[in-house]
Formats: C-alpha cells, sequence, structure tokens
C-alpha cells in the first residue's frame, strides 16, 4: 500500500490561524461549521466536567457507611443532575462537536447544508443547558433521576420547580438535537463530494449519519412523554395519575422507546471514532468495511426494539420478557462483530503506539466487559436481580465511559491537530491514558460486585454491617483519581495550544480527505472541491490525484456570512422556556415574539455579505 | 441443592475476594440465594457467567495479542492492505450466535419458570409499599405489621404488591429478584424460603428523598415457632393495670398519634401509619432503620424528620415527660 506521507513545509497550504479569529460577537454570530464544533467541544467539556464533579461529591458521600456528608436532599439532586448532564450535555454535544467539524471534511464539503440552522442547535442546546443547571440557583435541581419515573413526578409527589426545570429544560434541548439531526442527515445525503458514494464514506461519518436517523426518530418519544408530563404537572391533567385512572407504566414505555435508542446515540459515535483511529495508526485499511457499516445499522435497527429490558422487574409478563430478551440478545452480534473487525484490523497490521489508539484499544477493552455485563441483564430473570443495582451502575460506566469516553478522548486526541495545528504532547497523553484507565477500573469495576452484593443504586447512603464499606472506598479513591486524571488532560491541551509544536496538515498520515487540508482548515475547507475514487483517497496514489489541495491560483469560494439571528432565535426559544417554568404568559410572548423576529430575519437575509 | 459448577462459584468467590477482601459478610447478596426462586437465577446466572468468562478471554486475549504482536518495528514491512474476509466474517457472527442462544435457551426457561402466579398451595401477604416503610398483611390470618415479615420456612409465600403513593421495588436479594411495586397495579412474586434465619430486604426503585431509608426484614422460622408468632400478633394490644401504662395510652391517644396509627383493641385506628399492635416485638423500627430501644424510638418521636428524611410523620410538641410515657407504652406493646 502506499502510503503518501507529506511534510508539512512540502504542503502547499499554509496553517489558517485566522480560522479562529474575532471577538465574542464573531463566536455568537458564527455560521461556520468549525466554529461551531469548537464551541460545541468546549461546551461539552465544561459540563463534562460539571457532571464529573457531580459525580465525585456523589462519591465523597459514599465513601464509607452511613455517612453525612451530603443531605439526601442534595444528594438525589446530584445523582439526577449527574445523569442528565452526562447524557444529554457532555456526551451527546461532544459528539455533535466532532460531527460539526469533522463531517463535512470527511465528505469533502465546505459546511453543513443549512449553517444557519446549525449555528441555532448549538445555541439552543448551549442556552437550554445553562436553563437545566440555572434550577441549581432557583430552589434546587431536578431530583427525580434522569428517567424521571411517573408518579414521583407529579406535583403531589414533587412540588416546586424542579422537576419542571427538567421536564422543560429536555423539551429544549430535544430541539436542538432534533434540527442538528436534519442538519446532519441533509449534510452527508446530498454534499458528498464527487465520487464519494455511500459505501465509500468514512466509517465516522457513517455513524453519523446513522446516529442522526436514530435522534430524529427517537426524541419524539421522550418529546410525547414530556410534554403529557408538562400538561399533568401545569394544567391538571391526569396522564400519569392512576389515582384518576392514568398509568404510570405509558410513562417508562415513552421514556424508554426513547431510552435505549438513546443509548446507541452515545455510543455509535464513539463506534466511528474508533473505527478510524484503529486503521489510521495500523497503517491498514479497516477490515470488513461493509459489514462494520451494516453492524452499525442493525444496532441501530434492534436498538427500538428492546426498550422493555429496562422494565423487566416490572411485571410485563412472560412473553414480553422472552423478547426483550431475545431482541437484546441479538444486539450483541452486531457489536461483536465490530470488535472482531477492529481487532482484525489490528491483526497484521503496523501499529504506531500513539495516544489516539491507546485510548481506542482501551475503548475496545473496556467496552467487551460492558458489553459482557450487558448480556447478563439482558438475560430477564437474572436482571431481577441486577437491575436498579450498582452491577448497573457499573454496567452503563463500562458502556459510557470505559466505552464512550475512550472513544471521545481518542477522537480529541486524534483531531487535536487537525482543529488547532498543534500536536499534543504523547507523554501526557499517555500518562493521561493510564491514570484514567486504571482509575476507571478501580472506581467501576468494584461497583459489579457491590450490586451482586445486594446494594441498591440511587441511595445517598448504606448501613455499616452489609459488607460494602471496603469496595465503596476504592469505588472513591478511583474516582477522585479518575478526575485528578481530567487535569493531565487540560493541562495537556492549555500548553499545546500556547507551545505545541506545529502539526502541518496530516500529522498522522491519515486517509481521510480531513487531512488533505491546512490544520486548521481555512474557513471554506476546500478551495477546490475534491474528487475521490475510493475509501481512503490519501492512502492510494491513484486516488488521491483529484484531491486538490489547497491551490492559491484559484479564487477562495464566498461562504455565507455570520448572522446573528439563529442566536436571537435560540433566546427567545429559552425566553419561552423560563416564562413557561413560571406560568408567566407576557414571558412567553416575548420569547414568541423574539422567535419570530429571529426566524423572519433569518429568512430574508441574504446569504453572502 | 441446584449443582453449581463448582469453578464457577471459586471464579466468583476468588473474584470477590481478591477485591482487595473487599469487606463482607454479605447478609444482602443475591450471590447467596436461600429460596428457590432465587436459586432458578443464581443457576441462570452462572451458566451466563461462564459464558462471558469464556468470551472475555477469548476476545481481550486476541487483542492483548494483536497489540503485542503488531507493534510498529523500525524498518518493518508496510502491512499488507487486507480489506476483509466473508467466511471470517460469516464464522464471527455464527459463533456469538451460537452462545447466544446456549444463553437463551435457559433463559427463556426460567421466564415461564419464574414470571407466573405462585402456584399450588402458599401464603399469602399483601405488600404495600409507602414512602418509605412497608407494611405487610396476612388476609388468611389477619394480621396487618410493618416492615418485619415473618414466614414459615419450607411453605410457599405468595407476595402481592400493591403501592400507596409512587413505585417502590420489593426486593430480599436472597429471597428472590425484585418485583416493583406500582400504583394502579397489582404486581407478584412467591419464594419458599430453605432455611431459618434473618434476611434483609429494601426497596430497590428510586422513590423520594428517603428512598435509601426504606428497609425490611424477614425473619423465616420454623412452622412451630411461626405459629407461636401468628398467635401473638393475633392477641389484641396487651392491656396491664400499671399506671405508667394507663398514662402511657392516654399520652399516645393525647398526643394525636391516634390520627395516623392503630392499636388493635384501642380507640387507635388510624390507617395511615404503620400498624403499632405490636411494635414492642419488631426489631427495628422507623422502615427497618433503627433498632427498636427506648432510646431510638425516643429519637424518631422527638425528630423523626432529622432520621428520615421528609418523613410523613406528624409529631406535635409533646413535653419529655409524655414522650418518654408514649415510649414505655410502646415498648411494652409485645
Amino acid at each position: 500500500m502506499a502510503v503518501r506521507s507529506e511534510s508539512p513545509a512540502a504542503s502547499a497550504s499554509h496553517a489558517h490561524e485566522g480560522t479562529y479569529a474575532g471577538g465574542l460577537l464573531s463566536w455568537i454570530t458564527t455560521v461556520d461549521h468549525k466554529r461551531i464544533g469548537v464551541m460545541y467541544g468546549v461546551s461539552a467539556f465544561f459540563f463534562f466536567l460539571v457532571g464529573g464533579l457531580e459525580a465525585l461529591l456523589i462519591r465523597l458521600q459514599l465513601g464509607s457507611a452511613e455517612n453525612t456528608l451530603i443531605d439526601p436532599d442534595l444528594y438525589n439532586q446530584l445523582f439526577t443532575m449527574h445523569g442528565t448532564t452526562m447524557v444529554f450535555l457532555a456526551i451527546m454535544p461532544l459528539s455533535a462537536a466532532f460531527f460539526n467539524f469533522i463531517v463535512p471534511l470527511q465528505i469533502g464539503a465546505r459546511d453543513v447544508a443549512f449553517p444557519r440552522l446549525n449555528a441555532f442547535s448549538f445555541w439552543v442546546f448551549f442556552l437550554g443547558a445553562l436553563f437545566m443547571n440555572a434550577s441549581f440557583l432557583f430552589g434546587g435541581a431536578p431530583d427525580a433521576g434522569w428517567f424521571g419515573y411517573a408518579n414521583l413526578t407529579s406535583t403531589q409527589y414533587s412540588p416546586g420547580m424542579r422537576v419542571d426545570f427538567w421536564v422543560i429544560g429536555l423539551l429544549v434541548l430535544g430541539v436542538s438535537s432534533i434540527a442538528a439531526a436534519l442538519n446532519f442527515i441533509v449534510t452527508i445525503i446530498n454534499l458528498r463530494c464527487e465520487g464519494m458514494t455511500l459505501m465509500r464514506m468514512p466509517l465516522f461519518t457513517w455513524m453519523t449519519l446513522i446516529t442522526s436517523f436514530l435522534l430524529v426518530m427517537a426524541f419524539p418519544a421522550i418529546t410525547v412523554g414530556l410534554v403529557l408530563l408538562m400538561f399533568d404537572r401545569m394544567f391538571g391533567t391526569l396522564f400519569f395519575n392512576p389515582m384518576a385512572g392514568g398509568d404510570v407504566l405509558l410513562w417508562q414505555h415513552l421514556f424508554w422507546i426513547f431510552g435505549h435508542p438513546e443509548v446507541y446515540i452515545l455510543l455509535l459515535p464513539g463506534l466511528g471514532i474508533v473505527s478510524e483511529v484503529i486503521p489510521v495508526f495500523s497503517r491498514k485499511p479497516l477490515f470488513g468495511y461493509a459489514f462494520v457499516v451494516y453492524s452499525g445499522i442493525l444496532i441501530a435497527f434492534l436498538g427500538f426494539g428492546v426498550w422493555a429490558h429496562h422494565m423487566f422487574a416490572v411485571g410485563l409478563g412472560p412473553v414480553a420478557n422472552t423478547v426483550f430478551s431475545a431482541t437484546t440478545m441479538l444486539i450483541a452480534i452486531p457489536t461483536g462483530v465490530k470488535i472482531f473487525n477492529w481487532i482484525a484490523t489490528l491483526w497484521g497490521g503496523s501499529l504506531r503506539l500513539r495516544t489516539p489508539l491507546y485510548f481506542a484499544l482501551g475503548f475496545i477493552a473496556m467496552f467487551i466487559i460492558g458489553g459482557l455485563s450487558g448480556v447478563m441483564h439482558a438475560s430477564a430473570p437474572t436482571d431481577l436481580q441486577q437491575t436498579d443495582t450498582y452491577f448497573i451502575v457499573a454496567h452503563i460506566h463500562y458502556v459510557l465511559f470505559g466505552g464512550v469516553m475512550f472513544a471521545l478522548f481518542a477522537g480529541m486526541y486524534y483531531w487535536f491537530p487537525k482543529i488547532t495545528g498543534r500536536m499534543m504532547s504523547e507523554r501526557l497523553g499517555k500518562a493521561h491514558f493510564w491514570m484514567m484507565i486504571i482509575s476507571f477500573n478501580l472506581t467501576f469495576f468494584p461497583q459489579h460486585f457491590l450490586g451482586l452484593h445486594g446494594m441498591p443504586r440511587r441511595t445517598f447512603t448504606y448501613e455499616s454491617g452489609l459488607g460494602f464499606e471496603a469496595m465503596n472506598l476504592m469505588s472513591t479513591v478511583g474516582a477522585m483519581l479518575l478526575g485528578a486524571s481530567m487535569l493531565i488532560f487540560i493541562w495537556n491541551v492549555l500548553g499545546t495550544l500556547r507551545k505545541g509544536a506545529p502539526a502541518g496538515d496530516n500529522p498522522w498520515e491519515g486517509s481521510t480527505l480531513e487531512w488533505s487540508i491546512a490544520s486548521p482548515p481555512p474557513h471554506y475547507n476546500f478551495r477546490v472541491l475534491p474528487v475521490v475514487g475510493g475509501r481512503d483517497p490519501l492512502w492510494a496514489e491513484d486516488l488521491t490525484k483529484a484531491v486538490p489541495g489547497d491551490d492559491p491560483s484559484t479564487p477562495e469560494p464566498h461562504m455565507p456570512g455570520p448572522s446573528y439571528f439563529p442566536f436571537a432565535t435560540a433566546v427567545g426559544i429559552v425566553v419561552m422556556a423560563g416564562g413557561g417554568l413560571t406560568l408567566t404568559l407576557p414571558v412567553v410572548l416575548v420569547g414568541v415574539a423574539l422567535v419570530l423576529f429571529g426566524i423572519y430575519g433569518w429568512a430574508f437575509q441574504p446569504l453572502e455579505h | 441443592m441446584p449443582r453449581r459448577t463448582p469453578w464457577i462459584v471459586a471464579l466468583l468467590t476468588l473474584a470477590t475476594i481478591s477485591l482487595g477482601a473487599c469487606g463482607g459478610p454479605f447478609p444482602q447478596s443475591a450471590l447467596d440465594p436461600a429460596s428457590d426462586f432465587a436459586w432458578k437465577l443464581q443457576d441462570l446466572f452462572e451458566g451466563i457467567f461462564f459464558w462471558a468468562v469464556v468470551v472475555f478471554v477469548l476476545v481481550e486475549g486476541a487483542l492483548i495479542v494483536a497489540i503485542l504482536r503488531f507493534r510498529e518495528r523500525p524498518g518493518g514491512p508496510e502491512p499488507k492492505a487486507t480489506h476483509g474476509n466473508t467466511l471470517l466474517e460469516i464464522s464471527w457472527t455464527l459463533a456469538p450466535a451460537i452462545i447466544l442462544v446456549l444463553i437463551a435457551i435457559p433463559t427463556i426457561k426460567t421466564i415461564w419458570d419464574v414470571d407466573r402466579p405462585a402456584r399450588g398451595e402458599s401464603l399469602v401477604v399483601e405488600a404495600v409499599g409507602h414512602q418509605w416503610w412497608w407494611e405487610f398483611r396476612y388476609p388468611d390470618l389477619g394480621i396487618v405489621t410493618a416492615n418485619e415479615l415473618h414466614i414459615p420456612v419450607g411453605q410457599q409465600i405468595d407476595v402481592r404488591l400493591t403501592s400507596a403513593d409512587v413505585i417502590h421495588s420489593f426486593w430480599f436479594p436472597r429471597l428472590g429478584g425484585k418485583r416493583d411495586v406500582i400504583p394502579g397495579h397489582e404486581t407478584q412474586i412467591w419464594f419458599t424460603a430453605d432455611s431459618a434465619g434473618l434476611y434483609l430486604g429494601q426497596c430497590a426503585e428510586f422513590c423520594g428523598l428517603s428512598h435509601a431509608l426504606m428497609k425490611m426484614e424477614l425473619v423465616a422460622e420454623s412452622p412451630a415457632d411461626f405459629e407461636a408468632w401468628v398467635e401473638g400478633q393475633l392477641a389484641d394490644a396487651v392491656v396491664t393495670d400499671s399506671v405508667s401504662f394507663a398514662e402511657g395510652t392516654q399520652a399516645f391517644m393525647r398526643g394525636g398519634c391516634i390520627a395516623c396509627h392503630k392499636i388493635r383493641g384501642t380507640v387507635a385506628q388510624g390507617v395511615i401509619g404503620p400498624d403499632l399492635t405490636h411494635v414492642g416485638s419488631r426489631r427495628r423500627i422507623a422502615g427497618g432503620i433503627l433498632d427498636n430501644t427506648p432510646e431510638n424510638m425516643e429519637r424518631w418521636i422527638r425528630d423523626s424528620r432529622g432520621v428520615k428524611p421528609g418523613s410523613l410523620m406528624i409529631v406535635p410538641e409533646l413535653d419529655d415527660e409524655t414522650v418518654s410515657r408514649i415510649v414505655e407504652y410502646l415498648q411494652g406493646l409485645k
């Protein structure tokens, strides 16, 4: 295989520091997918730290039996917000950061299909996230769990505004997710460069496409549930009131019909990142490309047919439990196929053990454990012992932290040079990896046993004498180290931004189109749109001829100008949310006026300035 | 007892012990079954655990071998660009499929075995979940108690579950899996305890502020002991002639306790809180979180929300004298 290696100096292109130039206003009005990607990434990482701090407080409280550091009222807010934050404000937007930055580059496009809608999605997410967290300042954060089971969420059992913040906050975030997902579906289907057939798309773009379809199909279910709950809470309807003929299980079905696909919404982008990193650092194309793509599609499809495995203890009856056990087990097959194909990609390769590959390998190793514990409670009867215990807490963290977060860190280390034009420190990167994987296992491995030995989750305390002390202490120590490992990453990022070595166009000798242009890319990405003839265009000499690079003789393409209308519209939506929260009609009307103003201005603003 | 593959037991034990002599004993452990129902789940779990270990060793092993064997070597040849192999793809699709079938068969068998109403003769117990305590009724025996369930060993218990407020989950790890307790629905679980002993349980579905403090105990005893317990429970509250007892009764009635609590044989006929007819005989109070001592009972009456945040028990201002009389009275209700 011929590898096109290019020294930065030999490249015709040069670093475009101007990509990120400009003051605060330029960031608020930007419609450039790269800047929006960076904003997604920075704010999602901020919320990742917030959610992490919440987790550390939880672990401090559980560090010893009958601890009184944190009272149950605060504890319940912390675990509710930890779950809500990590799912909706950290992992999803971190994935969105990569969708934004990388996907248009990988498909050889100059931007997403709807750049202003993209800005709108970001601002709705960001303001919605602030809205949700503002609850801490107004009488307390949501405290009914990230799953918000009815009828604990009714005004009778959860008076005050806490649950209202959660309901309305999630509705706002749903707007952002659906808008972004539609944008990426249209972008990926329509803006691929010449020659990039679907089956030549990079795996990360594939997984983005699948994730976007999942978002569009899953979010309506939770939206319906949230609207019913909002009506129950605000207008006195009785959908979830069992005393009046409502049914609390309706919520569980609606929530998990969303909630399980949501797991794959969180997971698939990570699978995509790993499928990019492993071939590049093995110096070998991805083994079984088509199988990896189809298994991703299959996981997404099956993901809609497994929701009741969250409800095995409800007593839905043997028929339902049989069906949902079987469908859940089926998901292990395409997941296994992916893992085998990654190992086969490594096999016979020439592994360049750099930080991104470390994290990708850590992902595989941890994800296998999460998958195997998942099969254990795919079996309805064994789940009767495991559900709602620390066994499940261990499982989801092996999937979402050991899995997804390791993959997202692989992505951060992999694409950081492309995004900033600078190389991160390998030494600090590997130190981060080792500290993270060791402390991660120290934190979560004992939790399997805590669960099996009878410790339920979502409990702010446990009695001494149940044998839980030692393993909880291990877990707490691990969590503190895990938190500290993030400091190494932050230190690495800050140091690299200050004085990192220039990256050049293609420091990892990657195969996909984002590596054919400068780092960071110019605001128009490709001066001349590329034409590709195969899957790894930068790896095959005959395929790269049509990847023109940055030819200065060609005039710069015109790009959409900045606009403050998406921001104004997003502000309007959050003002409406605030009015709904306090049931003040005038505030709602102000929000509506802002939204109408924003959309009107948006529609009539010319595309180029 | 059902056969346990010895090495799986050894492995599970080893893993637990090697986790830094991680505490223990574990009186609330699901890995220590003591009923037919719990054994069915445990047997199934051990089978699945076996396959999980096999897959874990093979796949992680393959990953480690790949990493060690194929690291980049200076001057090494360019790797061959293999794009895939259909035969391999088919085999590693089939291999997990076969293992899953081997897991699915006992799974489905067990589902149909446990996910059904109790069969045959059984002692019916109605368990009602409250924020944050358990009410237990024996409709055939006419007994109502709280947080402490007594059952005879060797007799099938048919637990019918309902909720007075939000969703809870009934869970005695050593006797069976969880069964959610859902307002507006009646759910069921059944089991037959193997051996006499004290079993610990607690609510397993997040049910609000003091979810962690919603515990319960189950005393499995010989049929004769159980009979004796039933006898004791069926009797009305003990009435003695001692002055302090009479004063205690009055204090209890005056203190407003009777609005929510019932003491059979007296005017206290409240139905909102736990039945206290034989509260003095219980091992623990306050939703199974405090040992039943006079000091603890006093603490509970004086500061129920300090002991259990959000507790719905409303206690009016009572002077020390009244409180200690109430405590003495309740302790006497054996």
